[in-house]
């Protein structure tokens, strides 16, 4: 187990320093960052100002160091439209993300791996081809659509939910059905899948001839299996989520972190920009890695791997 | 009796073969009729879709009060036709999505297969690539790229192209792995075949189902992608016809005329339901073909 997870750490950290080397890269995306920094009214003079101010006039690698390293120790900068130091701005506005996130999070998962398990039970019947026509029309509405359009329906024609803002709880019902419903289809057809393939195996069949009951095989013997693949699938779909919200949180007006992403974007501050990018990269990472180990955890084989 | 030729394992693939070849039917048909609509868009629509008639704005779809025969979904807030906007959004979409995972699909392919047939550092330096890139939130950094590339659909589909290799590069990759050690390309490696030309000429044109299954999926991907894109403001242009950016533009006059914003989404929605029925249709017939 230990060579297994020191390996997949250093992997992880690797990869956390490229993710890193593409926020950075960003800045260079429009040509001189000095230029996009000083801003539309920037005079020659002025971009001269920004570069020394902000040692754009060192060489790259050794910007990109210095700022790795002062990311590293919690300093992504000033926000240049704020005037305030990025991370404290990121970290209230994170919360408010990762509350929304978790929910949608939990929901999808309450509501797609029993339709997995009972879409399973039986092949081709009744459940399993209402939950994959679900699945093939869930797939095909567009988040932010399907946003707009239950604001109409439930905001406006029933006036039954706030239709922007998160000031009270009911606030987050619409976004997190609408945040949960896009990660359902695959979580709900790979508990499917998992659960058919399990179903079959040898050791289930022993389970039934020594008279276990049906829920207990489900449960216990086949779903620990079948639960693989999904904790993998989970951990990917978690940090789709808190990046996808992007879209939700500005059809529903909610002051999280992709809403400040997108504001920060049509603002051009940057360095905002680039410490979420950073954030979120940060956590699906730990999310990916995290999914590995616990499934290392479930099942030896897999350690040598 | 084996459990492959049990009777319920038989009416199981009985069913799944019908439901193949039926998602196939419609999934087609639902695209065919789509794509001839985009081809056609300049003749089928009587109208300019950029044309303003300020005197005629928000004129409603004839199932309103108050509709106008010339116009029969109707007019936007610049009394554009909207019925000829919808027939040329379906350009842009079909366009974008197309072209994209076309040279998404080209970096992917090239990629996986440098992996699968050479392996060993070829591949950890890939597999490493891939890792990171899966690892970058997608949406936002396609945003912030195309925010300082200058927000145009040239500028979306340039950034999609360079990000949604990903898919294409895992399957290959996998596939060309097990492709590396047959026979056939011992056989080819004997000959003195050069690597590009074994990759090329013996393994490529043994992907072709999967890349085309691959492919449909990620234009459903695309299509979805740019319409978000486009809804955020950072993808197409006013006053370009696009789906996501019809529905941005309906989205002040929500309360009144939901229409506006239920048109291009409905077209949305037809579209990547018929794309994902025909991926989905025939990766289960292939897979039934596979002994």
């Amino acid at each position: 187990m230990l060579p297994f997870l020191a390996r997949r750490l250093i992997v992880a950290a690797l990869v956390a320093l490229a993710v890193s080397a593409v926020a950075f890269g960003l800045m260079f995306v429009s040509g001189d960052p000095a230029v996009v920094l000083a801003g539309q009214a920037g005079r020659a003079q002025d971009v001269e100002l920004v570069r020394q101010a902000y040692g754009l006039d060192r060489p790259i690698p050794l910007q990109f160091l210095s700022w790795i390293g002062n990311a590293f120790a919690g300093n992504f900068g000033t926000s240049l439209y704020f005037n305030l130091p990025v991370a404290p701005i990121i970290a209230e506005r994170l919360s408010v993300t990762l509350v929304l996130g978790s929910a949608a999070f939990l929901l999808a998962l309450v509501v797609a791996v029993p339709l997995g398990i009972l879409a399973s039970l039986r092949p081709g019947g009744t459940i399993d081809r209402i939950a994959l026509m679900l699945a093939v029309l869930g797939q095909a509405i567009p988040s932010f659509w399907l946003g707009l359009i239950l604001i109409v329906v439930f905001g406006v024609w029933y006036g039954l939910v706030p239709i922007s803002g998160t000031e009270s709880w009911q606030g987050y019902i619409l976004p997190v059905v609408v945040l949960s419903y896009y990660a359902m289809p695959a979580l709900m057809r790979l508990t499917r899948a998992g659960m058919i393939d399990v179903l079959t195996a040898d050791y289930i069949r022993t389970a039934r001839a020594k008279g276990a009951s049906q829920p207990r095989v489900l449960l216990v013997h086949a779903l620990r299996n079948a639960v693989l693949p999904l904790v993998s699938l989970a951990a990917v779909q978690f940090g789709l989520m808190l990046s996808g919200s992007i879209v939700i949180e500005s059809v529903f007006a909610i002051n999280g972190l992709g809403r400040l992403a997108w504001e920060s974007l049509l603002r051009s501050d940057l360095p905002v920009v680039q410490a979420i990018i950073l954030i979120l990269s940060l956590i699906y990472v730990t999310l990916t890695t995290m999914a590995d180990l616990i499934n290392a955890w479930l099942d030896p084989r897999l350690r040598s791997a | 009796m084996s459990i492959a030729d049990s009777p319920t394992m038989r009416r199981r693939k009985l069913f799944k073969g019908l439901s193949a070849s039926s998602a196939i039917r419609i999934g087609g048909g639902l695209l065919a009729v789509i794509v001839f609509v985009a081809i056609f868009a300049p003749w089928l629509a009587s109208h300019d879709p950029i044309a303003q008639d300020l005197g005629k704005r928000m004129v409603p779809p004839f199932w309103y009060p108050g509709s106008d025969p010339a116009h029969l979904l109707g007019t936007d807030h610049l009394g554009r036709d909207y019925l000829a906007r919808l027939l040329h959004g379906a350009r842009v979409s079909l366009l974008i999505g197309l072209g994209v995972t076309l040279c998404a699909g080209f970096i992917g392919t090239m990629l996986g297969l440098a992996a699968g047939y050479f392996g060993g550092r070829t591949d950890m330096l890939i597999s490493f690539i891939v890792t990171t890139r899966l690892s970058l939130p997608i949406v936002l950094v396609a945003l912030a790229a195309v925010a300082l590339g200058g927000a145009s659909l040239k500028t979306l589909a340039i950034v999609l192209s360079l990000l949604l290799w990903d898919r294409f590069a895992v399957v290959v990759r996998a596939a060309a792995q097990s492709l590396r050690s047959r026979e056939f390309v011992q056989a080819t490696q004997s000959f003195g075949a050069s690597h590009l030309y074994i990759m090329l000429h013996g393994i490529l044109p043994n992907l072709r189902n999967t890349l085309i299954v691959v492919a449909t999926l990620e234009i459903a991907n695309v299509i979805l992608l740019e319409a978000a894109l486009s809804f955020l403001g950072l993808g197409a242009q006013p006053p370009t016809p696009s789906w996501g950016l019809m529905i941005a533009e309906g989205r002040e006059h929500i309360l009144f005329d939901p229409w506006l914003i239920a048109l291009p989404g409905a077209g949305l929605c037809l579209l990547i339901l018929a794309v994902n029925l025909l991926g989905d249709g025939v990766r289960d017939a292939l897979d039934e073909r596979r002994p």
